[in-house]
C-alpha cells in the first residue's frame, strides 16, 4: 500500500478565461467558460455551467454562482454551486455556501453556513414509447357468463 | 539493542520535529517496557501536533438529544474541518462554522484585560454571533469559553441565549483544575457521535476558574446544565436552552 498522501490536483488556469493578478474588476462577470480569478473582483461572478477558480492571489468580494468553485485565495461573499465547492489550504471564505458537495482542507479559514442541497435529477429527453398493436382479446366465456348472470339477475 | 533504540528515542524527544507515531512504530518492533511506555507518554506530551482520540460523554449526549431530527442549524466553533462538516451534514443538518478561538485572538489578542472593553466586546459578538433570534438548534462551543474573561463570557452567553432556539443544546468544555492559570487549547474533530480527536494548538491563559457553581451561575438563564467530568480534568457541559 502506498503511503504517499493523496494530493488534490492543482487547478489549471489554461483553457479558462483569466482575470490576472494585476487586474481589478468592479461589476458583474458572466461567462460560459471556466474562469480563473487571480486578481481583484468586486460584484458578482456567474458561470452556471462551468468552473470558477479563485487563485492564490485572488481577492473577491462578490457572490459566486457556478457549477464548481475552487478557492485558493480570499472570498467574501456567498457561494452557490450546483456541484462542488473546494476550499483549499490557506484559502479564506467568509460567506454562506449552498452546494451539493464540499471539500475543505485543513488550514483553510471558513466563516459562514453550509447548506447542502441534493443535486437535481437530470431530466432525460422523452423517449418515444413503442406502441405495439395488441391482438384482439379472445372472447372470454367466463366474463360473458358473469355478465349474462348479472343481466339475468337484473331481469328477474 | 532495545537500549539503543530507547536512547535514540530519548534523543528524539529533544527534537521538536520528533513524531510520536514514528516512536510508537519503532517500539512496536521490540518488547515493551515501563521506560518505553513512559518515553512514549513523554513524547505524546511533547508533541503538540499529535491528535489524541478519546470518547466524549458530552458529545454523545449532545447528539443523543438531537437524534432523529434532520434539518437543524448547528454552529460548530472548532473552525472549518472536513470531518465535522461531513459528520453534521450526513446527519442532515445545516452547518454554521467559525473558529471562535482564532476570532478571540483577532479581536482581543492574548491579553485578557483587553476583553473588558465594552465596544470591543460588542464588535466581537457582532462578528461571531450575528444571527437572527432563535436561529440555532445546537452549538458546539468546544473549549472556547474558558479563554474568555468574565465580562466577555457573560456577554457571549447572553448572546447565545438569544440566538439559540428554546429546547436547543450547547456543548462546552472547561478545565476542571482550579489552580491552573494556563490551559491547553485544542482543535476538535468529530470522529463519531461519541468520539473526538483533539490536537493541541497551544497554551492559553484561562479567563477564570470554572467550578460547578460558577458554571451553573453562568448558565442560570438556561433551562438545565449537565456536567461530565473526564479523565483529562475537563468538565464537559451540556446546556439546554
Amino acid at each position: 500500500m502506498s503511503s504517499t498522501p493523496y494530493r488534490t490536483p492543482e487547478p489549471d488556469s489554461r483553457n479558462a478565461a483569466t482575470v490576472g493578478k494585476s487586474v481589478r474588476i468592479v461589476g458583474q462577470i458572466f461567462t460560459k467558460e471556466d474562469l480563473y480569478v487571480d486578481g481583484d473582483v468586486e460584484g458578482t461572478i456567474e458561470s452556471l455551467e462551468n468552473k470558477v477558480t479563485i487563485g492564490p492571489n485572488g481577492r473577491v468580494q462578490a457572490s459566486i454562482r457556478a457549477r464548481d468553485v475552487i478557492i485558493l485565495g480570499q472570498v467574501q461573499g456567498n457561494v452557490e454551486t450546483s456541484d462542488k465547492v473546494d476550499i483549499r489550504k490557506d484559502a479564506k471564505l467568509v460567506g454562506d455556501i449552498t452546494t451539493s458537495r464540499i471539500s475543505i482542507e485543513d488550514g483553510a479559514l471558513f466563516k459562514g453556513s453550509i447548506d447542502i442541497k441534493k443535486p437535481e435529477p437530470k431530466v432525460a429527453a422523452p423517449t418515444p414509447v413503442a406502441v405495439v398493436a395488441r391482438p384482439a382479446e379472445p372472447y372470454s366465456a367466463a366474463a360473458s357468463g358473469a355478465a349474462a348472470l348479472s343481466t339475468a339477475a337484473i331481469n328477474r | 539493542m532495545l537500549t539503543e533504540r530507547l536512547l535514540s528515542i530519548f534523543r528524539k524527544e529533544n527534537d521538536p520535529v520528533s513524531n510520536g507515531a514514528q516512536l510508537a512504530a519503532s517500539l512496536s518492533t521490540g518488547s515493551h517496557s515501563a521506560s518505553a511506555t513512559r518515553s512514549l507518554a513523554a513524547s505524546r506530551k511533547f508533541n503538540r501536533k499529535e491528535a489524541l482520540t478519546r470518547q466524549s460523554r458530552g458529545l454523545e449526549q449532545f447528539f443523543f438529544n438531537i437524534r432523529d431530527v434532520v434539518g437543524l442549524s448547528v454552529l460548530d466553533c472548532a473552525g472549518a474541518s472536513q470531518d465535522n462538516i461531513d459528520f453534521l451534514i450526513n446527519l442532515g443538518h445545516k452547518v454554521y462554522s467559525q473558529d471562535l478561538v482564532r476570532n478571540l485572538d483577532e479581536a482581543f489578542g492574548l491579553d485578557l484585560t483587553e476583553q473588558t472593553n465594552p465596544s470591543r466586546i460588542e464588535y466581537f459578538l457582532k462578528q461571531n454571533f450575528q444571527y437572527p433570534p432563535e436561529t440555532l438548534d445546537g452549538v458546539l462551543l468546544w473549549d472556547a469559553l474558558q479563554f474568555m474573561s468574565p465580562a466577555l463570557l457573560n456577554a457571549t452567553v447572553e448572546r447565545l441565549y438569544e440566538v439559540m432556539r428554546p429546547k436547543s443544546y450547547l456543548l462546552a468544555f472547561f478545565t476542571a483544575t482550579e489552580r491552573v492559570r494556563d490551559v491547553p487549547s485544542n482543535s476538535f474533530r468529530i470522529v463519531d457521535h461519541k468520539t473526538i480527536a483533539l490536537t493541541e494548538r497551544g497554551i492559553r491563559p484561562a479567563g477564570q476558574v470554572f467550578n460547578n457553581r460558577n458554571l451553573e451561575k453562568l448558565f442560570g438563564k438556561f433551562e438545565s446544565v449537565k456536567f461530565f467530568l473526564t479523565r483529562e480534568n475537563l468538565r464537559e457541559v451540556i446546556v439546554r436552552r
